[in-house]
């Protein structure tokens, strides 16, 4: 039993693990990216119909990445360029995903995707349990055990990871170091929509390996809530995630077994954990948050000591604004 | 400052609220979008919804139409409701489909609206879009569209509402436009438990459920009936994702199950295709329900439960259209199975068999099957039923006493509170 739930844990938790690591990126830049569900669900989508189109899953993962990071990018340019609300602006981007996915896949409900199929590793994976639990997955399963110790090391150990942490933190201090906040946050954005994209073609491709309107039913906003369980941390991540896709397996164990449990009570459960997790942890973890985290910033031209000759449409900006010497740093939750 | 930064914000909200707009809307040329409307929170169509206090309590109890003036008569528009895709190769297929079938035979244009959620604020509007463009038939073909229905039967008395699944009678007064009709799709679940209970070698066969409800209630228990009369050793292991349509939640429920070590998936959930392609995927047999999914499983695929509405559609509306609704079945707790022996037609189908099931099981499944229509004391109800008493619970209490066998229309009753036969295994509640 233990057994079972701990590969489901690793194969329900992926896409988690995906969107989650994407999320601590953007998060850490300073941006909270509530349009992780609909990345996921816009990659979802993109993965199987590509999929389908040229009958080549690693083409469809590869086009989710895509997808996933451009609707981002819409995200960031209301974000960062239009300075727009980030928890309004995140939630409706991930309605445009839902709308957008509905539409559009509506030919694809029917078809079939070539998925992904586990292939168990040479060697690693006839190991007693570990082997079993680690070693006998599909290539995107994969892919996320290396992306969530990159992850960790582009964020605390690269130089543009320190540049995209101390933008979260005091973006005005950055911006007199001649570190242009809004680039660095773009990276992050679209690293963040790329791997929730790529967690909805795990879901979609590898894991459920079909497509059906609003398929990734809330995945994405775990994702956001383990990112404050995880203290913006990429492993922590991926404990929090398989968590709670144990959590799930360990519900439908339950009830396998005949519990006598409400079925509505063992559906909970997971979401539970999370809160329960949560709950108990984020006291101790509240000083990880990045300081600048939802805050609207606009970084002046005038302290914005750039290396590079600023282009007329930033002078011209700057030259309208009434206080150029400030910046506008409005704390918009507390 | 702060002015001018949050006044662009909204703007920019503005625009994305715009495109999510100009999305929904580009999707309502042929079939109405409700999906994505719940970006739009306080969109005018929901305003415009009528309230429930404004809504007359018994519109039609002053003023019983004349026989002329019948809900529905002469109808050239029918209107059908999905809660889902019309291609999720399971329940709402099957209705999409059938009302497609229907507006040939019985020459009227059908509207179709997918994905409508089970809400009145979501469904009602929707009703009355349909209205407006001129139908007087409606079809809200899921579960939870029963309250929006009868928001609606109640406002409009020139229009026929008729709900697939619930029962007219839970009501305190019964409306002259509004039904209610289902079948009794346990009984081709039942057959296909047959084919099931041959094919397993395990011995355990796997159930993916969505709600405790008497619907899945019903076939779970047919199903595991059918396999014992095949093989008294099968057990049957039901598993519920709370869920009509996750598929992640089934992928993970399947694999569940087949841990488990069975052999056999089958499934109550509205999309279909994860639990099949799971069991396909690791060698197992598949049963499906709701659709003909038999592309999906080449090598697994047994047989399976489907719809077939079409018929009973057909029938239902020329009724409504000739004027006589009100004094038809369906202007009540309408309701279909094998064993309405004289009935012209049925309103569901075993499903193709794979090329597994061996010639012994399908004489097997031919025999059962024509046990439901055998009615040799001739009371025009069939002889043979899924569910005679006596029959117990899994711990032993008589649920169904001896002598007693429910008539479709009461059966529900008998699972209002769940329990699975001695057999099934699982959560129940």
């Amino acid at each position: 039993m233990i057994e079972a739930i701990a590969i489901g844990a690793i194969r329900g938790g992926t896409s988690v693990v995906l969107a989650g690591v994407g999320e601590t990126i953007a998060e850490r830049s300073g941006l909270i990216y509530l349009g992780c569900e609909g990345s996921m669900l816009v990659g979802a989508l993109t993965a199987y119909a590509v999929g389908i189109e040229t009958g080549n899953p690693w083409l469809g993962a590869l086009a989710a990445v895509c997808t996933g990071a451009a609707l981002a990018m819409v995200y960031g340019l209301l974000v960062i360029v239009r300075r727009a609300n980030q928890i309004a602006t995140g939630l409706a981007i991930t309605f445009l995903g839902l709308g957008a996915t509905s539409l559009f896949g509506q030919s694809y409900v029917s078809q079939g995707v070539r998925p992904f199929v586990p292939w168990a590793m040479p060697g690693l994976s006839d190991i007693p349990f570990v082997g079993n639990v680690l070693f006998n997955h599909d290539p995107l399963t994969y892919l996320s055990f290396v992306v969530v110790p990159a992850a960790w090391w582009f964020l605390f150990r690269s130089g543009p990871g320190l540049r995209m942490r101390a933008v979260g933190e005091r973006p005005d201090i950055v911006g007199t170091m001649g570190v242009a906040a809004p680039s660095s946050r773009w990276m992050a954005l679209a690293l963040a929509g790329g791997l929730a994209g790529l967690g909805g073609a795990q879901l979609a491709t590898a894991f459920a390996r079909t497509w059906s309107e609003n398929m990734v039913a809330g995945r994405g906003f775990i994702a956001v809530a383990l990112v404050i369980f995880a203290a913006w941390n990429p492993l922590n991540i991926a404990i929090g995630a398989y968590l709670f896709a144990g959590a799930v397996a360990f519900e439908l164990q339950l009830q396998a077994r005949g519990s006598d449990i409400s079925i509505f009570l063992l559906d909970a459960i997971p979401y539970l954990t999370v809160i329960a997790v949560l709950t108990a942890l984020s006291r101790r973890r509240r000083h990880a948050a990045p300081e600048s985290l939802a805050t609207v910033f606009q970084q002046d031209a005038a302290t914005f000591a750039s290396r590079q000759p600023r282009s007329r449409r930033a002078t011209r900006s700057a030259a309208l604004r009434p206080t150029p010497t400030t910046l506008n740093h409005e704390r918009t939750i507390p | 400052m702060k002015r001018p930064t949050s006044s662009r914000a909204w703007r920019a909200i503005g625009v994305a609220t715009a495109l999510s707009l100009v999305v929904v809307a580009c999707g309502s040329d042929e079939t109405a979008e409700p999906a994505a409307s719940s970006a739009e929170p306080a969109s005018p169509a929901e305003s415009a919804a009528p309230t429930e206090s404004a809504a007359p309590a018994e519109p039609n109890a002053e003023a019983a139409p004349p026989a002329g003036d019948a809900c529905g008569t002469g109808a050239t528009k029918v209107g059908f409701l999905y809660v889902g895709s019309k291609d999720d190769f399971g329940y709402n297929q099957a209705a999409y489909e059938a009302a497609v079938a229907m507006g040939e035979a019985a020459g009227v244009e059908v509207i179709h609206a997918e994905n409508v959620p089970e809400t009145i604020e979501d469904a009602v509007p929707v009703m009355e879009d349909m209205i407006a463009q001129g139908a007087t038939i409606l079809f809200p073909t899921s579960y939870g569209h029963f309250d929006p229905a009868v928001e609606i039967a109640s406002t409009h008395p020139e229009v026929c509402v008729v709900h697939q699944g619930q029962f007219e009678s839970s009501l305190d007064a019964p409306l002259d436009n509004l039904g209610t009709y289902f079948s009794s799709v346990f009984e081709p679940v039942y057959l296909a438990g047959i084919a099931a209970g041959k094919a397993t070698t395990s011995n355990v066969l796997g159930y993916v459920y969505a709600f405790p409800i008497p619907q899945t209630l019903e076939n779970i228990n047919a199903f595991a009936l059918g396999a014992q009369s095949a093989n008294p050793a099968a057990k049957v292991i039901a598993v519920a994702t709370a869920s009509w349509c996750d598929p992640g939640k089934q992928a993970q429920a399947a694999q569940t199950l087949l841990d488990q070590t069975a052999d056999v998936l089958t499934q109550h959930q509205d999309c279909t295709k994860t639990v099949i392609e799971t069991a396909e995927a690791a060698g197992a047999w598949s049963v499906g329900y709701h659709y003909d999914a038999s592309a999906l499983a080449p090598n697994g695929w047994l047989t399976g439960s489907e719809w077939a509405w079409a018929d009973l559609y057909t029938d239902i509306v020329t009724t409504m259209a000739a004027g006589g609704f009100v004094t038809s079945d369906y202007n009540s707790d309408y309701r279909i199975g094998y064993r309405d022996v004289d009935a012209p037609f049925v309103a569901f189908a075993p499903s193709p068999f794979g090329a597994a099931v061996d010639a012994e099981t399908q004489a097997a499944i031919k025999t059962a099957y024509d046990s439901f229509f055998a009615d040799v004391d001739g009371d025009g109800v069939g002889d043979f039923s899924v569910f005679t008493g006596p029959l117990a619970d899994r711990d032993g209490t008589v649920r169904i006493e001896d002598g007693v066998t429910p008539d479709y229309a009461a059966l529900d009753g008998f699972f209002s509170e769940p329990w699975f036969v001695a057999g099934v295994e699982g959560s129940v509640g």
